[in-house]
């Protein structure tokens, strides 16, 4: 019994152990001479966590008297948050050199952080789900504020401290409404207890937890502090914000409302929608005064939560199944327009306003050929991978008879696409030359390349990822 | 006698005290964490009000891990709360401004 709980998380023990050894290591050992190597080891670990996990067999288990779950959903999302997280850390590896940031905690609070993140999307009780939530926001805290000597890193860090804390108070009491009314923990068992009518204490309590996760995804009204602790951060913490904290909240999210709520759809679907609508136009409105790219990209995230809240909405199978495919995609999106904005610089140092951009495709026609590509994407412009993430969202609203909410969320695409349109503008007819240095660290270049590369070749059946998304989504939904 | 619907009623008003602090609090940054930690501390009322009232211990083995990850909360709080405060040499809430939002 127990060797056989062990055996089903060992991934995580084995991230954790490892995490745990590091610090070790690096308190008594080479401290920060170890980072560039601790970063190498924490990142090859991640990958092979995540090749671990998605080779391994399919069906469910359950751990831990139901805490625990492992199903295809769980590893889909599993194997998604480990490659973002080891191509996250591998590109941030130069610029941390650079600006003297190569502290060896900052790949092992990345670890913890995954620990957490795989705890998360696993969880099938309210105190595993805490446990996970909070393992991961208080690594993420600690990284914002890596930059200790920064006024603006510890600002953000504070800011994202404080709302934090409040969104895990939130949610907290939501869950002991929860508990209260449905007399469990456990999803299954709630599952049971809410069935097509629910008490009134307990409607409460799902949307105090909804509104408490709704801020960890950072959807409007719950956004406030995304762009300061986005701009606040060093550049790789950011990428690292922009991606898989995303997908593990998102699918936390869905398994909540699936796993735990699937009984009252109705009642979810209309606060998701309202999120959903919010999140999409706040962000495409938003963005568009931006200086400063890395703010552009924070209320670019938050339209995108947007748009993969809505295929959650939709509260069926195929819209769990678009969601997770959107995630995929914006996910690596996102890592290639990161690795751009990480080799901004300008005499060695980074740079993020996008008018430096001016003319770009001058100095590096290649790097800007492959940003237009990903930007065109992110826009959704028709025939790159962007547009068929945002088309499934919107067929998956339409089919669940919310063809309102997908008109909308037409209508938000069409005004976000001019804030990704104005950068390609400006980086090809601007009006000075670009000051930025045209050379760069071919590991940037090639995570660039290779994520814009990925937006044409994944038009082919998109790169085979909506196999494992289906039957991801099929054992969530009952 | 004092039955669950009183120690609701006392845990809701706690947590909205703590709500309110955070929102309506313009002087210090300590006095967040004390409405964070009176946020978390009321849930936990509810947690061993809703354990007393069904008769399992589901409740009370949640607020052991709730307060031990408040513990650690508040420890990360006040690091960055200290990181913060060499920075800037304030812990006013009106001056941690440097970014607009």
């Amino acid at each position: 019994m127990q060797t056989g709980d062990l055996s089903i998380i060992l991934p995580e023990i084995v991230l954790a152990v490892f995490a745990m050894a590091g610090l070790i290591a690096g308190a008594y050992g080479g401290r920060d001479r170890l980072g560039p190597a601790m970063i190498w080891t924490t990142s090859a670990l991640l990958a092979v966590l995540a090749a671990w996990i998605g080779l391994q067999g399919e069906g469910t288990a359950t751990a831990f008297g139901g805490m625990f779950t492992d199903d295809a959903f769980a590893r889909f999302a599993k194997v998604t948050i480990l490659l973002s997280a080891a191509a996250v850390l591998l590109m941030g590896e130069g610029y941390m050199a650079r600006s003297n940031l190569i502290r060896f905690e900052y790949p092992l609070l990345i670890a913890l952080a995954a620990v957490g993140m795989m705890v998360m999307v696993s969880a099938s009780d309210l105190m595993a789900l805490y446990m996970g939530l909070e393992l991961q926001s208080l690594s993420l805290y600690v990284v914002a504020a890596l930059r200790r000597d920064s006024v603006r890193s510890t600002e953000a860090g504070l800011k994202y401290f404080v709302l934090g804390a409040l969104s895990s108070g939130l949610l907290l009491f939501g869950a002991s409404l929860v508990y209260g009314f449905a007399g469990t923990t456990g999803f299954a068992g709630i599952f049971e207890a809410v069935q097509g009518r629910a008490p009134v204490g307990l409607l409460i309590g799902l949307s105090l937890v909804i509104a408490g996760l709704a801020f960890k995804v950072s959807a409007a009204p719950f956004h406030m502090w995304t762009p300061d602790v986005y701009e606040g951060a060093p550049t790789p913490v950011t990428a690292f914000f922009a991606t898989a904290p995303k997908i593990a909240a998102m699918a936390l999210l869905a398994r909540v409302v699936y796993g735990a709520f699937g009984g009252i759809v109705g009642d979810w679907q209309q606060i998701l929608a309202a999120l959903s609508v919010a999140s999409m136009f706040l962000g495409a409105v938003a963005a568009i005064g931006q200086r400063n790219i890395k703010r552009l990209m924070a209320y670019s995230s938050i339209a995108h939560m947007g748009f993969a809240l809505m295929g959650l909405t939709a509260g069926t199978a195929a819209g769990v199944e678009a969601m997770l495919i959107y995630l995929v995609i914006y996910v690596t999106m996102n890592v290639g327009t990161f690795a751009f904005i990480l080799s901004m610089e300008r005499d060695g140092a980074p740079v993020v306003e996008i008018s430096a951009l001016s003319l770009y495709s001058r100095r590096s026609p290649t790097r800007a050929l492959a940003m237009l590509v990903l930007l065109f994407s992110l826009a959704g412009v028709p025939p790159l991978v962007g547009f068929f993430a945002k088309y499934s969202v919107l067929l998956a609203a339409v089919d669940a008879g919310l063809a309102w909410l997908a008109v909308l969320g037409v209508i938000a695409s069409v005004i976000g696409a001019f804030y990704y349109i104005r950068i390609v503008y400006i980086m090809y007819f601007g009006d000075e030359e670009s000051e930025l240095d045209a050379g760069g660290s071919t590991v940037l270049a090639g995570f660039l390349v290779a994520s814009a590369a990925m937006m044409l070749v994944g038009l082919w059946n998109l790169a085979g990822i909506e196999g494992p998304a289906a039957a991801a989504a099929a054992t969530l939904v009952r | 006698m004092i039955g669950l619907e009183h120690y609701l009623i006392v845990a809701a008003a706690l947590f909205v005290t703590g709500i309110f602090g955070i929102f309506l609090n313009r002087k210090n940054v300590i006095i967040l964490l004390m409405s964070i930690e009176l946020m978390l501390l009321s849930v936990n009322i509810n947690l061993v009000a809703f354990s007393a009232y069904q008769g399992n211990l589901t409740g009370q083995v949640f607020t052991l891990f709730v307060l031990t990850v408040a513990a650690a909360e508040a420890a990360i709080g006040l690091a960055i709360l200290v990181c913060f405060f060499r920075n800037r040499g304030t812990i006013d809430v009106e001056d941690v401004n440097v970014m607009k939002g």
